[in-house]
């Protein structure tokens, strides 16, 4: 993927933490080829956030980034100024975040919210006024022009996703990432959404980083999908390939969690036993040895190599190495 | 909104209702006849009864407070019994002194504790947050009437920059400006440090929320996210400390009066009681306690209009 907007290497990101240096985030490799939709799944606590916040650099005060480099539209982010990186957030990169009904400030009304995100702009008022309510049109606003002065607590949470999106997008931005934006919503809201989001990045051109543990979500929207485990990227590949071909155990575990997978009536939904190792004192070895079905000696001290499955498909797994087992 | 004012008012009314009828009835239980001081230790007792009747003091306690009321339904606050004057003309002549000074103390306060505050929360742990933060407990825990005291020893008397006694000439705004420096630093003092301490903490809860990191993730530039995007939510608390802190302010204002020999409500509250004046204590504590009611609901209202979640709620 030579064409790529956003391209990660080789990026970690630790925590000082009062026990010690807490590693979130090992070595992760990514790429978001140009107009895009490239899904980040994995389960609490597995650096997804921490992924996003690297990128958009706002990161905890507490964090450090040892090694690794975010380029994107060919400039390394992490070698930009403070005020360099201000200038591309919400312009060339832009964010739809988790929790809508905390996502916009509560004294502020969405029309000035939304004129003040164009303030790079030298248009005059009345313009950037006409502009958010083209951009609240979009998003399935009705009424757009009188529900400007409306304050964020007089809109259902799925109407403040969708101001969001409208926010996030207003700037026409390369790279959209999407937080987990459906999470907080009911089911059918959840389709309407992706749908809005869908259509959205065609019109503009986009791409969209789409963070989400809800694998129905993600097989639904993206394009390439990247399976990540307690701060690592274990398995990449086409949403196809890595849905029909699970190559490590733990995406498999995780196929075989999600509810829509299960056919039969069953008394226990199925879970992955066990926990994310602690990121301060890291195991030897694979990183997912403690809850594997399928570990092996080599898996309690060798790290699993970065190999390619099929093609276009990698995978970090000893059992992928094996011939005749992919 | 109507029904809200409506709702308040009616509290308040019950408010100073209840506050009156708690100073009667203290009043009541303070040993010693109020007349018999009054006119001293040579009166008759002709004389004394005739006071006690001229004061109402002769009927039962009940009736002394519904006749109180019913008086003050027709604007009427009672006589002074000393200067035969209208307690009315004497309150309201003494007020514009206090609110003066009870405005001149907070709004410094306001200037330099809120941005200091903020200054503490967006630098936390700095060098000048941490002294602003031992200077702010210094000037919390020290009493009004202390710096009233040693602020008139230190700039009026051996430094003499600013005068000592009164509120100065009527008419001449700078020589009354002059006047009022050391007695609203007096009240003002504690405030600076309160409103810091208040607003740091309110300021550095607003920006670890999550609408302060999509402000930041839309590229605003932080003077924006600062000062359009926080700060109206932090000092929401703010407002309410304030609106509360009337009564605080009032009692303040008591002792700097007494100590500056400034006039002003605490001084009229302070010499009526030392004379046993009631008529006249009882004008004043009423238009405190009204005065305390005003500002609380004011400052709800300034909460609904920096709110519109509050404003939607009334």
């Amino acid at each position: 993927m030579n064409d790529a907007l956003l391209t990660i290497r080789d990026l970690s990101v630790h925590y000082h933490t009062d026990r010690g240096e807490l590693k979130a985030m090992r070595h992760v490799n990514m790429d978001v080829p140009g107009g895009s939709i490239v899904g980040v799944v994995g389960e609490s606590g597995c650096g997804k956030s921490t992924l996003i916040s690297s990128i958009i650099r706002l990161l905890a005060s507490n964090a450090i980034i040892p090694c690794g480099s975010i380029t994107f539209e060919g400039r390394d982010l992490l070698g930009l100024s403070r005020e360099e990186m201000r200038r591309l957030r919400g312009d060339r990169i832009s964010i739809v975040f988790q929790d809508p009904m905390s996502t916009l400030n509560p004294v502020l009304s969405i029309g000035r919210q939304m004129v003040d995100i164009q303030y790079r702009s030298s248009a005059s008022r009345a313009h950037k006024i006409k502009r958010a309510t083209e951009m609240l049109a979009s998003v399935g606003i009705s009424d757009p022009g009188s529900r400007l002065k409306q304050f964020p607590h007089e809109f259902s949470g799925g109407m403040q996703q969708r101001i969001s999106i409208a926010m996030a997008l207003q700037a026409e931005p390369a790279l959209l990432i999407a937080d987990e934006p459906t999470t907080a919503l009911d089911a059918t809201l959840e389709v309407q959404i992706i749908h809005l989001l869908k259509k959205l990045q065609t019109d503009i051109g986009c791409s969209i980083l789409f963070i989400s543990h809800h694998l129905g979500v993600i097989a639904e929207l993206c394009d390439y999908v990247v399976v990540m485990y307690a701060g690592e990227v274990v398995e990449e590949g086409t949403t196809r390939e890595v849905f029909h071909n699970p190559a490590h155990p733990y995406t498999e575990r995780l196929l075989r969690c999600d509810p829509a997978s299960i056919a039969t009536k069953t008394r226990s939904l199925p879970t992955i036993p066990g926990e994310i190792p602690d990121l301060v004192t890291l195991p030897q070895g694979c990183i997912f040895k403690n809850r594997c079905e399928h570990v092996m000696t080599q898996c309690e001290h060798l790290v699993p190599a970065w190999i390619e499955s099929h093609s276009g498909h990698f995978v970090s797994c000893h059992l992928a190495a094996k011939p005749g087992n992919d | 909104m109507l029904f809200y004012l409506i709702k308040r008012l009616a509290l308040g009314v019950v408010i100073v209702m209840l506050a009156v009828t708690l100073l009667f009835c203290m009043i009541h239980l303070v040993p010693g006849d109020p007349a018999r001081i009054l006119l001293g230790p040579r009166a008759t007792p002709e004389l004394i009864a005739g006071m006690s009747a001229r004061m109402g003091l002769d009927q039962p306690l009940p009736i002394q407070i519904l006749l109180f009321f019913g008086n003050l339904f027709r604007g009427d606050l009672g006589m002074d019994v000393i200067t035969n004057r209208p307690v009315a003309d004497m309150v309201f002549g003494q007020l514009p002194y206090t609110l003066w000074l009870i405005f001149t103390a907070i709004g410094f306060a306001m200037v330099i504790g809120i941005p200091l505050g903020c200054y503490s929360a967006l630098h936390r742990n700095t060098l000048i947050d941490r002294v602003t933060g031992v200077l702010s407990v210094a000037c919390i825990t020290v009493p009004a009437f202390v710096v009233a005291l040693y602020s008139l020893l230190i700039f009026a008397v051996t430094l003499n920059w600013f005068p000592a006694v009164g509120a100065g000439e009527q008419g001449n705004f700078w020589d009354q400006v002059r006047h009022i420096v050391l007695p609203a630093l007096a009240i003002g003092l504690s405030w600076i440090g309160y409103l810091a301490r208040l607003v740091r903490a309110s300021m550095l809860e607003v920006m670890g929320e999550n609408h302060i990191r999509t402000a930041r993730a839309y590229g605003l530039p932080e003077r924006v996210v600062v000062f359009r995007y926080a700060l109206k939510l932090a000092v929401l608390p703010t407002v309410t400390v304030i609106g509360v802190g009337m009564g605080f302010l009032l009692s303040a204002a008591l002792f700097t009066e007494i100590v500056f020999a400034r006039p002003g409500i605490g001084k009229l509250i302070f010499d009526s009681i030392t004379t046993r004046n009631y008529p006249v204590v009882m004008g004043s504590v009423l238009v405190s306690t009204v005065l305390f009611v005003i500002s609380t609901t004011l400052s709800d209202l300034v909460n609904a209009w920096l709110d519109p979640r509050i404003r939607s709620s009334l």
